[in-house]
């Protein structure tokens, strides 16, 4: 058991054998945020692969750090938020793992920053009107991001925003794309704003919480697009929600987060039909179904999300848990590993959890080793 | 408007001879659309366009919808926060009297009002920040006339006990509660002066998902225990269909759909009500399917289309919905829809959805 | 190997390590402040409690409004100075007699344009504070008097001494003063801030000015506030017709451009106004456009209360509407009512000065910052006699106070921010 070797923690690598390597890999992100009254870890060790073609979705609660996350990402953390630690690797279309980019060392202001967001990141935000600027044409707009991004000529641009927004299913657009976004209905605008990350044929696609403004028919329709634009490019989707239903729809991995960290991920289909970590299993408990039967008590997570001023020292979720070993879950932090084929936990319940924060084993596999994260008596005693 | 034509002689879409607490019928709520200088009116917002329905003692009806097709319209109304443009409001006060809410004048809706409550959406905008708990909560019984500080002490005392709170913290504001725990404040709240109908508008879609199990097994809890009748308010249909006994669905401004809960979840009449259902996503990912999303988008309530209000989005249109309103009939026995053809379609339910 | 790893059995969660085996070195990272750090057995709160352990957040907890104010405005440093800075104004009106030395009246032309005296401290070796006797002479050439220090007099200074008689708020007959000169007469002797071309103590008028001005503009904000908040919660809570008329009066009145009318208005002033009457007139004048800002504040804080949710509650539990108005509403925009008044008064006090600098408002022999500086509109004058422009100086410091106050309270009183 203490012989795990922990790797990278690459998830969904697909069938045997055969690793693509990812188009986006988030290795121990950490983005906190300082502020008078104290320091929030508002992302604190967040590891996980995106690939092309396929959708992460990252779920979790109001201050799990989903949306810091993907914030941290595109590296448009407001102040006073800042990254801190981790390394945040976007793989160029040119070779497999040749052409690596550390974004979280990149100026966040600069030029080849400003030139990945747009470009090669397209970002899709919860309201589309906040991403529009109120006294310029939906087109005017889609036009200026296309330019920023390709040798394009005025008429050229305009061309392919028109044919943009036809892409994206915005009726009679040769005349929507000289209006105004207060002009489109939320729908038409959410299209537009998908339309504008399209701009430049990115090859990540970040949606944070794309249909959470949205009524369930429009909401159904965006989900539908984005599958239908994955299908037709390739490229890959991170989606942020709250929303267990939106996931089940879209995702193919899933990253779940409480307060901060990850506490677990893996395939979808073992997401919803074999959870590891007691807050994943609370949490699919205990929403109502149209399947499920009606009017009958609901299992409950106890209590609320702490404020994330006041994180539980140890396993953030421990003073929700049912499953708490006190004098281990509230006082040490449980790491994140494999605790089944492609899926990982950070949680005491699994042995190899345990074994990790216990063994300090020297580096194996070329892997990285976590810190040891008790006193070595402990080992050896 | 059609609508109520099809109704039975004593106008009740629920079985003769129950005990209605609440009979609505004909509400409307337009809102004036004005222009220029003059502030003319130019034309009306159709809120609330012509709603008939009744509640059961001791019922929960699901008001359901989409953003803007007047759901809270109809809910404020009931409880005369906004006064409707037109219809009857009939409720059956404690003392058995029926009176119309709607046109009731000023100072004995006042006295009406300890038998109608409400839960907010919102937990936040809900609670008077300057306010302690102790005063929210015993707001209602000093405005109606519980002077003895002491005497409301013990009743917030109990009541944030019924809703699971710890009475000690009642000196507390506002914002030291979390979400889930101000919607128990905002429930409390509600309860103070037993009503025997409480509104609740979307109690649950501004909480956080662990949050959310632990505010409806309460509203369950309290139904059961003090007998309430609900009308409750929301957009999810999971939701709905946990909470409640019947279901009308609603689309600008009219309700399209009414029915006890399982008949209109296996099988609708509507095909509104169908769009609404497979909508919605479900949490697991091997039910998942290529659904076909309704076109479109929910109309303009100002300007509203020609006959069926659904035509343009309507995957089962014909010539004649483009023209006439359809009637809101009993389909099948307890089931009420506004289609002219709810009788041939054969529209799939979750069940269907589920299994596909 | 593996048996060195400590094994917890999940269906055996009674197993406990030892605390101090456990001790977290895993925390030595930089931790979360304001969490204590809980024994291995820490309390789990039942289901729907509040997570509430430290002291600190207990605080926080039961913190009313105003205290949650008072906590964020004592860490704005600018706004705390403004707040230093304006006090001490105010105590300058309510002690304007006190902190005088000379009779502000008291002209005397063989004393005009003397500049002001330096203040000595030490006196070999001692604390002392004394200024020179000033010697004034004819200058043969010009026949101009020019005024010189003469070391060899020493006039010591001494604190609260007697001097002119006044009454004190108004009520109490005194003759104490701050500062005053032993055995001679403080009006011929001492000279802190010089004087103007009639001999006259430029720092007794300018602690008298202080008085008129200030309370000028606090009378004219509380004419503004009364007016606004009246008109502006007419025009906010009931809305309608009444909106209409008081929203497009207050468009009106706006589009007026201030300083022809304010001429119009003074000069339509009887010159045969007492001083007081004038003042007044002044005031009024001046709340006439003050009073629409407020309006708008006052308007727009009902218009959005009006809308929230614990609105409609108390309404709905069958609150009277007075009752709705002044226990739900008003308490919470009362906050921003004080900190738009805050920052309204340095736009009185600058009209009252503009306007009696320009001759249109108070006139000698009322005092005011405006009046005083009146004198100093001559370039000649200014060029000799420096300190005639010294009554610039607390107009700027008071703007400057009640603009830094005003921001910190603004900040500090919206809950939403």
């Amino acid at each position: 058991m203490g012989d795990r070797v922990m790797g990278d923690g690459v998830i969904g690598d697909e069938g045997g054998g055969a690793v693509r390597a990812p188009l986006l890999s988030v290795r121990d992100l950490k983005t906190y945020f300082f502020q008078d009254d104290g320091m929030v870890k508002a992302v604190d060790g967040a590891s996980f692969d995106v690939f092309a073609g396929k959708t992460l979705g990252i779920v979790g609660e109001s201050g799990c750090g989903k949306s810091v996350t993907a914030r941290s990402i595109m590296r448009i953390v407001d102040r006073p938020g800042r990254i801190v630690g981790g390394r945040i690797l976007l793989r160029s279309a040119k070779g497999t793992g040749s052409n690596e980019i550390d974004l979280a060392q990149l100026n966040a202001d600069g030029a080849q920053m400003r030139a990945i967001n747009g470009g090669e990141i397209g970002l899709i935000f919860q309201e589309p009107m906040t991403s529009f600027s109120p006294v310029h044409t939906v087109g005017n707009q889609i036009v200026e991001a296309i330019r920023l991004h390709r040798a394009m000529g005025k008429q050229a641009a305009r061309d392919r925003a028109i044919e943009l927004l036809r892409l994206v299913g915005v009726p009679r657009p040769e005349g929507r794309v000289d209006e105004y976004a207060h002009q489109l209905s939320g729908g038409l605008r959410q299209r537009a704003m998908i339309a504008m990350a399209l701009a430049a044929d990115p090859k990540l696609l970040i949606a944070d919480e794309p249909t959470t403004a949205l009524d369930v028919t429009t909401q159904s329709q965006i989900l539908n697009l984005l599958v239908d634009l994955q299908e037709r490019n390739g490229m890959a989707i991170v989606l942020i929600t709250h929303d267990l239903g939106v996931i089940a729809e879209m995702a193919d991995d899933v990253v779940v987060m409480y307060l901060g960290r990850v506490v677990e991920e893996g395939p979808v289909d073992d997401i919803f039909h074999a959870p590891k970590h007691p807050y994943t299993r609370a949490l699919l408990r205990s929403i109502p179904s149209v399947d499920s039967p009606p009017r009958r008590k609901l299992p409950t997570i106890s209590g609320s999300i702490p404020h994330p001023y006041n994180r539980p020292p140890g396993c953030p979720f421990h003073t929700r848990c049912p499953d708490v070993m006190p004098g281990l879950c509230n006082v040490v932090e449980p790491p994140l590993v494999p605790v089944a084929l492609g899926q990982m936990a950070a949680c005491f319940l699994y042995p190899e959890v345990r074994a990790a924060t216990a063994a300090p084993e020297p580096a194996a596999g070329g892997g990285r080793t976590p810190a040891p994260l008790l006193p070595t008596a402990v080992g050896r005693r | 408007m059609g609508q109520g034509n099809g109704r039975r002689g004593n106008g009740s879409t629920a079985p003769a001879g129950d005990d209605l607490l609440l009979e609505v019928s004909g509400l409307k709520k337009f809102y004036p659309i004005r222009r220029g200088f003059l502030r003319k009116v130019v034309g009306h917002v159709r809120a609330v366009d012509d709603v008939s329905f009744d509640i059961r003692r001791g019922e929960t009806l699901a008001l359901v919808g989409e953003s803007g097709c007047g759901k809270t319209t109809t809910s404020r109304c009931i409880l005369r926060a906004i006064s409707p443009t037109a219809g009857k409001i009939l409720f059956k006060t404690d003392g058995g009297r029926v009176v119309d809410v709607a046109t009731l004048p000023r100072e004995r809706l006042r006295a009406l009002r300890p038998q109608m409550q409400m839960i907010f959406q919102d937990p936040y905008s809900s609670l008077n920040p300057r306010m302690t708990i102790l005063n929210i909560v015993g707001e209602p019984l000093l405005v109606n006339g519980v002077k003895n500080r002491q005497e409301r002490i013990d009743r917030v005392e109990e009541l944030l006990r019924l809703v699971g709170l710890r009475p000690e913290f009642m000196r507390r504001y506002p914002h030291a509660f979390s979400g889930g725990q101000r919607q128990r404040i905002g429930i409390a709240r509600a309860l103070a002066l037993n009503p025997s109908l409480v509104v609740a508008d979307e109690p649950v879609s501004a909480l956080d998902v662990s949050v959310q199990a632990q505010i409806l097994n309460l509203l369950l809890d309290l139904q059961e225990r003090l007998g309430l009748t609900y009308l409750f308010v929301a957009h999810d249909l999971s939701v709905v269909k946990h909470l409640s006994d019947r279901v009308a669905v609603m689309y600008v401004g009219k309700i399209v759909e009414l029915a006890e809960r399982d008949q209109l979840f296996a099988a609708p009449k509507h095909p509104y009500t169908a769009a609404l259902l497979s909508a919605v996503p479900k949490p697991d990912p091997r039910a998942r399917s290529r659904r076909q999303p309704l076109r479109g988008e929910v109309a303009n309530p100002a300007a509203p289309p020609s006959g069926c209000y659904f035509h343009p989005r309507c995957p089962y249109a014909i010539d004649i919905c483009a023209t006439d309103a359809p009637a809101f009939e009993e389909i099948v026995p307890g089931q009420w829809a506004a289609c002219h053809r709810a009788r041939e379609l054969r529209l799939p339910g979750i069940a269907l959805a589920s299994s596909a | 190997m593996a048996d060195t790893v400590p094994i917890y059995d999940p269906t055996k969660a009674t197993v406990t390590p030892s605390p101090a085996a456990l001790a977290p070195e895993a925390t030595s990272g930089p931790t979360a402040p304001a969490v204590s750090a809980p024994g291995p057995l820490a309390q789990f709160p039942a289901p729907g409690e509040p997570l509430l352990t430290s002291d600190a957040e207990e605080r926080v907890a039961v913190a009313t409004q105003a205290q949650l104010m008072w906590r964020r405005f004592r860490k704005h440093r600018l706004a705390m100075i403004g707040a230093g800075a304006v006090i001490a104004f105010y105590l300058v009106v309510a002690l304007a007699d006190f902190l005088s030395y000379a009779d502000p009246e008291a002209s005397d032309a063989q004393r005009g344009l003397i500049a002001p005296q330096r203040v000595q401290f030490f006196l070999d070796g001692r604390f002392s504070p004394h200024v020179y006797a000033m010697v004034g002479e004819r200058d043969p050439a010009t026949f101009k008097r020019v005024y010189t220090e003469d070391p060899t007099q020493i006039i010591p200074l001494t604190f609260f001494a007697p001097g002119f008689d006044y009454k004190l708020f108004g009520v109490i007959p005194a003759d104490m003063h701050l500062i005053g000169v032993e055995g001679v007469n403080p009006e011929e002797t001492l000279f802190l801030m010089g004087t103007d071309l009639e001999g006259r103590d430029m720092w007794s008028r300018v602690m008298y000015a202080t008085r008129t001005s200030l309370t000028i503009g606090l009378v004219a904000v509380v004419v503004s506030l009364v007016l606004g908040v009246i008109l502006g919660g007419i025009s906010g809570f009931y809305g309608g017709f009444a909106d209409t008329v008081i929203q497009r009066t207050i468009e009106i009145l706006r589009s007026v451009p201030t300083i022809p009318l304010w001429m119009g208005l003074a000069a339509a002033m009887p010159k045969t106004w007492t001083v007081t009457q004038v003042y007044f007139a002044i005031t009024i004048i001046i709340s006439l456009i003050g009073w629409t800002e407020l309006a708008r504040v006052v308007r727009g804080r009902f218009l959005s209360l009006r809308e929230e949710d614990f609105v409609t509650a108390a309404d709905l539990v069958g609150a009277r509407q007075s009752r709705i108005i002044f226990v739900h509403m008003v308490p919470l925009f009362l906050s921003h009512i004080i900190a738009a008044t805050t920052l309204a008064l340095p736009a009185m006090i600058i009209s009252e000065t503009a306007l009696s600098f320009l001759g249109l408002g108070l006139r000698p022999p009322a005092i005011s910052w405006g009046v005083l500086l009146q004198q100093a509109q001559n370039v000649q004058t200014v060029a000799l006699s420096p300190w005639l422009l010294l009554p610039a100086l607390p107009v700027i410091l008071v703007i400057l106070a009640f603009n830094f106050l005003g921001d910190g309270l603004r900040d500090a009183a919206d809950p939403y921010a």
